[in-house]
């Protein structure tokens, strides 16, 4: 059923009874063309665009709980494209114009608003940094502009622009960035798979991966063995495990980052605001809340739940950036598993095994490059070889010496 | 995670007090080793669910570098060692 004004009129006037579910709940066929492990964001969306842009639809996202519980419900919702090094941007590039294109593309509305992100920078070495990051996007064709005090005062007057060690004296501005509803996007990317012919297998775990010649042929799951032309593996946090029925070893720790969001609110914060003194980031939601986060916990973690020191520090540099906030009460809050790499850029590339199509290390970022991931993923299964905007996020990088390392903390995933 | 560790120098202290480096299982190879064995120490990590064993700083106190031993699924904590006494130096 495809959602419109009028379809919302005509079952206004039904008594809403003829709404259909959004997806089927089929059963396992005996073998796929192609399976895609995890039915998250990147999953989802990756089944979705074999089905869309490369003509493959017999194919089946495999998820051990139920779709998107993973980190694509648990995450701050923010969508941006300023990176700063060649091998990223112009994925992120990518993935923010698909982004600007997905409600129509999916007939779901993801509740994409731009609404900017503005970086803080707190002294002259950070505003060197921030400029060169801002050159680095124009190079890249992205639009970036620089803030200085004056304009920030009068946009943001609730800042602690006069903090005594971390004053405020500029930011860099993406006016593209912005948020999306994060659920609804798996949703949309779910309903746009199905529709599409693609079976979504939800409470089903992978329990093995089987080989024959060394060539993967399908997986052994808790509903039984399926066939599979061709695998693919988008599991998050849970990739290293994954990854080890097959024998890989992954340049990847397993992480706990939380995230926050507060009682609802006016309307108070009208952009994502970072904060350059830690690593704290805030945007209003459209039900009023305040969501917010920072760094990782910082030890080796699979548990959605993480420590109450962090979240404390996370408060500080919150209530340090906007001192208002601490008269906010926090509602709840949560934690996530995310596949640290060991440069903090993502992997979406072959294995050394036939057949075995990985995408992981997506560290605290996979939100925003849903889109991309998908496209990149898939174009990379359907067609053997990378896409062009994805042509350096290679598992082989780190031994061939190039890695990613957008914040030059090394191979150290908890820096990250 | 577990708020409290018990240093084997300095009794239980707040987690907060040490430094993670992160896996203490892999052994850095000799300087001449391959570049396989030299990619598998800095970068490929086992990354298992359950039972792991860390290496810790104790950066706010002895300064010594432990080996935890705990649980990152459950995040229960088995032991704490020095890692001298574990057999192995710290990078």
């Amino acid at each position: 059923m495809r959602y419109s004004a009028l379809s919302i009129l005509k079952q206004a006037f039904a008594g809403n009874l003829g709404w259909k579910p959004a997806w089927r709940e089929p059963e396992p066929k005996s073998h796929y063309d192609v399976i895609i492990v995890g039915g998250g964001g990147h999953g989802l969306a990756t089944a979705y665009y074999l089905a869309k842009e490369f003509g493959i639809r017999n194919v089946a996202v495999i998820e051990k709980g139920y779709l998107g519980s993973g980190n694509v419900g648990r995450n701050t919702t923010i969508v941006r494209s300023n990176y700063m090094l060649p091998g990223n941007e112009p994925f992120y590039e990518f993935s923010l114009k698909l982004w600007e294109g997905l409600e129509q593309a999916l007939n779901y509305n993801v509740m994409l608003s731009q609404r900017g992100i503005i970086s803080l920078y707190h002294n002259d070495g950070q505003r060197d940094h921030y400029t060169r990051r801002g050159n680095a996007m124009m190079m890249e064709g992205v639009a970036a502009e620089q803030l200085d005090r004056e304009t920030l005062k009068k946009m943001l007057p609730f800042l602690n622009f006069d903090h005594a060690r971390f004053p405020i004296i500029g930011g860099l501005l993406q006016k593209r960035a912005g948020t999306a509803r994060h659920d609804a996007v798996a949703w949309g990317f779910a309903r746009g798979a199905d529709r599409l012919g693609v079976d979504l297998i939800q409470n089903c775990e992978v329990t093995g991966i089987r080989r024959e010649n060394g060539v993967v042929i399908g997986v052994e799951t808790t509903k039984g063995f399926i066939g599979c032309n061709r695998l693919g593996l988008a599991a998050a946090g849970n990739s290293s495990r994954v990854g080890a029925m097959a024998g890989l070893k992954l340049p990847l720790e397993s992480h706990v980052l939380q995230a926050f969001v507060t009682e609802g609110l006016k309307p108070c914060i009208d952009h994502v605001i970072t904060y350059g003194a830690g690593h704290f980031y805030i945007s209003q939601s459209d039900k009023g809340g305040l969501v917010f986060g920072a760094e990782i916990d910082g030890y080796s973690s699979y548990a959605q739940r993480g420590n109450l020191a962090t979240a404390e520090h996370v408060m500080e540099e919150g209530v340090t950036m906007i001192p208002g906030l601490s008269r906010v009460r926090v509602l709840r809050s949560w934690g996530g598993v995310m596949d640290m790499s060991m440069d903090g850029s993502p992997i979406i590339d072959k294995t050394p095994i036939d057949n075995l199509y990985l995408n992981c290390g997506w560290c605290y970022g996979g939100f925003k490059a849903t889109p991309a991931s998908g496209f990149c993923f898939a174009h990379l299964i359907a067609k053997g070889e990378s896409h062009h905007v994805a042509r350096a996020l290679r598992l082989d990088r780190f031994e061939r010496g190039f890695p990613i390392d957008e914040a030059g903390a090394g191979t150290q995933p908890n820096l990250h | 995670m577990a708020s409290l560790i018990s240093c084997p120098h300095c009794g239980t202290r707040p987690k907060e007090e040490f430094f993670i480096r992160g896996d203490a299982n892999p052994v850095r190879p000799a300087p001449m080793a391959t570049d396989e064995a030299w990619n598998d120490y800095v970068h490929l990590r086992v990354n298992p669910r359950g039972r792991i064993r860390e290496h810790w700083q104790h950066v706010a106190g002895c300064r010594r570098w432990l080996v935890v031993e705990r649980d990152n699924f459950t995040h229960e904590v088995f032991a704490v060692t020095d890692a001298a006494k574990a057999g192995e130096g710290a990078r």
